[in-house]
């Protein structure tokens, strides 16, 4: 099925059971095929069903609800106000943007994907609420950095990629919403035989494809599928649909050729007794990652027949459970006369596992998992690396300290409630006597104003020169210079990000973050060698130091290198023009007057590096007479520290 | 809805975490021991074990009409209403479930701590007192989940309460203060944020827990959620038994708890680990002392032994080491060398 399908196929499938299968993440620009299969979802969910669209950046008090302030001050008692995700019990909440979800918001959603109600405490509002809901999340990330929270994306069965798909196939509507309302009274009667759901898992697992969580919704999806196609019992199709839509979009690995998880699984002394037929074909069949080509266009699922035979796929080996042998469980299963479930009763574990594995293969598009791969070791295999630092702007902005009295004025905001606590003692004496005047008496003794912290966070930006020569004098001993920063960023609960520069570019290698560890394992696998493009070094840095005092935090530079350039910006090497213009970008680094410093990492302090210092108006410290301890006391003295 | 009345998830039928469910028994045998906090992957069932925990709890007793459950039994600890009512008469007392209060998400400050009850303020213009979460938790638990994004000021808030048992209120003219005594929980994930220092301090133990890489366990926590899914009070009556069965034993270990005798041995043990692994203050080693009892008391030994400690010398002492934030190895297996260096394999 292609990719549009599949998107059309998630519609459906969620339509069926918003709720158990958690939502869609919908990754796409604002493009005409999002807006026809938000509209194709809307057709296919029950019209009574509601369907909120809420912003990223919702405000608490319209997410979780509230005390409705225009309502308690006519009625002159509190009056509660609904937020959305309670009134939109049993329905779909649409999050535009949702890759700017805060990680605050992005918890208040699962807390309620998770239980399935809202536990309100605010304002004096104490609710409990039920919100079945399902989410939507569309997903306007261009970059691989700009992911929905990994957490939400965990309870969410579908990931749905409009943008890879070709804008001219056009998005067809698989079923009507007939079809779902008959599939959605058919779903509590659908039954999952225990082999299903081992097969699923353990497709899941040797995928590397998420938590125990998103198995559960992959036996979701496969129990909806079944129901869209009116059957009661859930067939290796329905498992093969649920692994290709749920499993497919986040596995992080091919699963281990079966040798290799065979010595992993040694112990396991049941499991080989049990290999299925065809297995010592494994390795001429075993498909190389590359033969995996084409996938991410046609995306063509091998009909089962396929994958039963051929054993293409090579499943992790599973351990079998050890509490209760498996076998006889499925028979157990109502008897059904469909021909796809006795199919399923006939086969064992493994070749259903095999079939689920191999369709589910197919779906990976080749260059995905290549890339996942390639950056696994160095983002830790979240994808939401960096989420931390982008998550805290409702932090930078201030957090409320405290209310005191006085008149607003200028930036402080009238905290509205708490003026309205400070004047209800007195309403009695100022003479609200009369039962018609409804009218709250509020004098100006009675203001309060909420004020804010402006927690400016430190953002210590690294910027680590990775090249050859760098390599060669002491990448080393700059590493582990950066890891004593990085131990006393700790202490001081900085944000911490790393530039890398060699060969013909400089990367982010770590987004702003406060996970330290993660910082780290960065840095220890970060190969040396190459180029030195210094002036990308220094203008990408700079980026990251420009878009922290965007949002208010204090960057701190630190750049370590030797300062022999030899790339030029264009990507090309020639030590002059290179060096011109990391001169260059050093002197625009002055004038964006960031707090800067230089640490010189070549054997002896250099001229060329001093000069550089002195553009950009930096700290020069040559890492000889820089010890550890010195150059952290250094770093903190030139973070000019927000006034807490 | 309230919240007791949503079918949970029994306790007795979460697969494997066995580290995490001890923790919890543990805490629930002996409140001194100081609340738990549980760390781990995504969708590995943290909320579900605490949530399922409230419904193993024995009922307490507690003076009628108090807002503050106070212990009859123990009228040092009483609220100030409770003293003054104890002055007119006898106070009746009656058995209620023990409080597990969930800290939702956000939670403004006022219904942590209690504010003025808008209510009567703004219809009868009486300046009262509405207790927050914190009074309700009170003799209970106070569950937060994803506390490490709970908000700087309510850190700040919790971490003073639950040092002095005692929360004071200033606010809209009102001064108020009352006992609030809870038991600590948390989870969260720490890929999203770091904890306080002050904070985890806070915690009498903490655990780790990792997703689960044997297939068997995972296909078994899938199919035993989808059975729950399917008939929750069925689900439930099926392992009503074993619930029971751990409620007496907690029950049980609870009476031996006051009996049981720690042999000299034992405490210089503690005392030897603790010193190992440089741990600051006493409260390390009195929160492993508490917990090896703990275990020991659930078990029904009628003495400490040196394999209680060692059970517990990961969960009791993991956040309290003096953290090197880039040593991956992690503090448990840290602490699984110092048991080896200080105590002998």
């Amino acid at each position: 099925m292609s990719a549009t399908g599949d998107a059309a196929l998630a519609a459906s499938l969620f339509a069926v059971d918003p709720v158990g299968l958690g939502g869609v993440c919908l990754r796409s620009l604002v493009q005409p095929a999002r807006s026809d299969w938000l509209a194709m979802l809307r057709e296919l969910l029950p019209a009574a069903l509601p369907v909120r669209r809420i912003p990223f950046n919702i405000a608490d008090g319209r997410l979780l609800g509230g005390l409705d302030l225009v309502a308690t001050l006519r009625a002159n008692r509190p009056i509660a106000e609904r937020g959305v995700l309670a009134a939109t019990d049993g329905g779909v909440v649409v999050v535009t943007m949702a890759e700017r979800l805060s990680a605050h918001t992005a918890a208040c959603l699962n807390a309620v994907l998770d239980s399935g109600e809202l536990a309100l405490q605010r304002e004096g509002v104490q609710i409990h609420d039920r919100a079945r809901i399902g989410i939507v999340a569309l997903d306007e990330g261009m970059d691989d950095d700009e992911h929905v929270a990994a957490s939400l994306l965990d309870r969410l069965a579908f990931l749905v990629d409009l943008n890879g798909c070709d804008s001219r196939t056009p998005l067809l509507q698989l079923h009507d919403a007939e079809d779902i309302e008959t599939a959605r009274r058919l779903l509590p009667r659908v039954e999952i035989a225990p082999d299903i759901i081992a097969a699923l898992c353990a497709t899941g697992m040797s995928l590397g494809a998420g938590s125990p969580r998103v198995s559960q919704l992959a036996v979701n999806a496969a129990k909806a599928a079944a129901a869209l196609d009116g059957r009661t019992v859930v067939t290796i199709d329905d498992a093969t649909t649920a692994g290709r839509l749920v499993f497919a979009p986040r596995a992080t690995q091919l699963p281990a050729p079966r040798e290799a998880a065979a010595n992993a699984a040694s112990d396991d002394g049941s499991r080989d007794a049990t290999t299925p037929p065809g297995g010592e074909q494994q390795g001429a069949h075993s498909p190389p990652p590359a033969t995996l080509d084409g996938a991410d266009q046609g995306a063509q699922v091998p009909p089962p027949e396929a994958g039963a035979q051929g054993s293409a796929a090579p499943p992790s080996a599973p351990a079998p459970t050890e509490t209760e042998p498996p076998g006889p469980a499925p028979r157990d299963t109502p008897a059904v006369d469909r021909d796809k479930a006795a199919a399923v009763i006939e086969m064992s574990q493994d070749e259903i596992e095999e079939i689920v594995l191999a369709a589910t293969r197919a779906a990976i598009p080749n260059g995905l998992l290549a890339s996942l791969r390639a950056a696994a070791p160095i983002r830790g295999g979240s994808g939401a690396a960096g989420r931390a630092g982008a998550a805290r702007q409702g932090g930078a902005r201030g957090r409320p300290y405290g209310v005191r009295s006085g008149m607003p004025q200028g930036s402080s905001r009238l905290n509205v409630m708490e003026t309205l606590r400070a004047a209800a003692p007195w309403q009695r004496l100022r003479g609200r006597m009369s039962a018609n005047d409804v009218r709250v008496r509020i004098d100006p003794s009675d203001f309060r104003i909420t004020h804010y912290r402006q927690r400016s966070q430190t953002l210590t930006i690294f910027a680590v020169d990775a090249s050859g020569s760098a390599a060669l004098n002491r990448l080393a001993e700059a590493k582990g210079a950066v890891e004593l920063l990085l131990a006393d960023c700790y202490v001081r609960r900085d944000q911490v990000a790393v530039v890398t520069f060699r060969g013909r570019a400089a990367e982010i290698l770590l987004a702003p973050t406060r996970s330290l560890v993660r910082a780290k394992r960065g840095l220890a696998g970060l190969p040396g060698g190459g180029g030195t493009p210094l002036a990308a070094g220094i203008q990408t840095a700079m980026l990251l130091a420009d878009q922290a005092r965007r949002r208010g935090d204090t960057p701190t530079l630190v750049i370590l290198t030797d300062g022999r350039a030899n790339v030029a910006r264009s990507g090309v090497g020639g030590r002059d023009a290179a060096h011109a213009d990391a001169m260059q970008a050093a002197r625009r680094l002055r004038q964006s007057q960031f707090a800067v410093l230089f640490v010189d990492t070549s054997p002896r302090p250099t001229p060329l590096a001093q000069t550089l210092a002195s553009a950009m108006g930096a700290r020069y410290i040559p890492l000889p007479f820089a010890n550890a301890q010195a150059l952290s006391s250094i770093v903190t003295a030139a973070a000019p520290r927000a006034a807490r | 809805m309230k919240p007791g009345l949503r079918p949970v998830f029994p306790f007795s039928a979460i697969v494997g975490q066995d580290d995490m469910k001890l923790a919890l028994v543990c805490a629930a045998l002996d409140p001194t021991i100081g609340g738990v906090l549980v760390l781990g992957d995504r969708g590995t069932g943290k909320s579900t074990a605490i949530r399922a925990l409230a419904a193993l709890l024995p009922p307490m007793r507690a003076i009628v009409d108090c807002r503050y459950s106070c212990d009859p039994g123990d009228s040092d600890s009483w609220c100030a209403e409770c003293r003054d009512r104890a002055s007119l008469g006898a106070l009746k007392d009656r058995a209620i479930a023990v409080p597990v209060v969930d800290m939702p998400l956000g939670v403004t400050e006022d219904r942590v701590v209690g504010a003025l009850d808008l209510e009567r303020a703004l219809s009868q213009g009486v300046k009262a007192f509405e207790p927050g979460l914190l009074a309700r938790a009170n003799r209970g638990f106070l569950y937060i989940d994803e506390v490490n994004l709970l908000e700087d000021h309510l850190v700040d808030l919790l971490i003073d309460v639950a040092a002095s048992g005692e929360n004071l209120v200033e606010r809209e003219g009102l001064s108020v203060r009352h006992p609030a005594r809870f038991v600590l929980i948390g989870s969260g994930n720490p890929e999203e944020g770091e904890l306080r220092p002050q904070l985890l301090d806070r915690f009498g133990l903490s655990v780790d827990i990792k997703t689960p890489t044997v297939l068997a366990d995972r296909v078994e926590v899938i199919k035993r959620r989808d059975e729950f899914e399917r008939d929750k009070p069925a689900f439930i009556a099926k392992w009503k038994k074993e619930d029971d069965a751990l409620r007496r034993r907690i029950v049980a270990g609870r009476k031996r708890l006051a009996e049981m005798s720690i042999p000299d041995e034992v405490l210089e043990s503690t005392a030897k680990l603790c010193m190992h692994l440089g741990t600051d203050g006493l409260r390390a080693e009195l929160t492993l002392m508490r917990a090896a009892r703990a275990l020991a008391s659930f078990e029904g030994s009628t003495a400490v032994a040196e394999t209680h400690l060692r059970r517990v010398a990961s969960s009791a002492l993991r956040h309290r080491l003096r953290r090197d934030p880039l040593d991956e190895s992690g503090s448990g297996a840290r602490i699984e060398r110092a048991i080896q260096e200080a105590l002998g394999p």
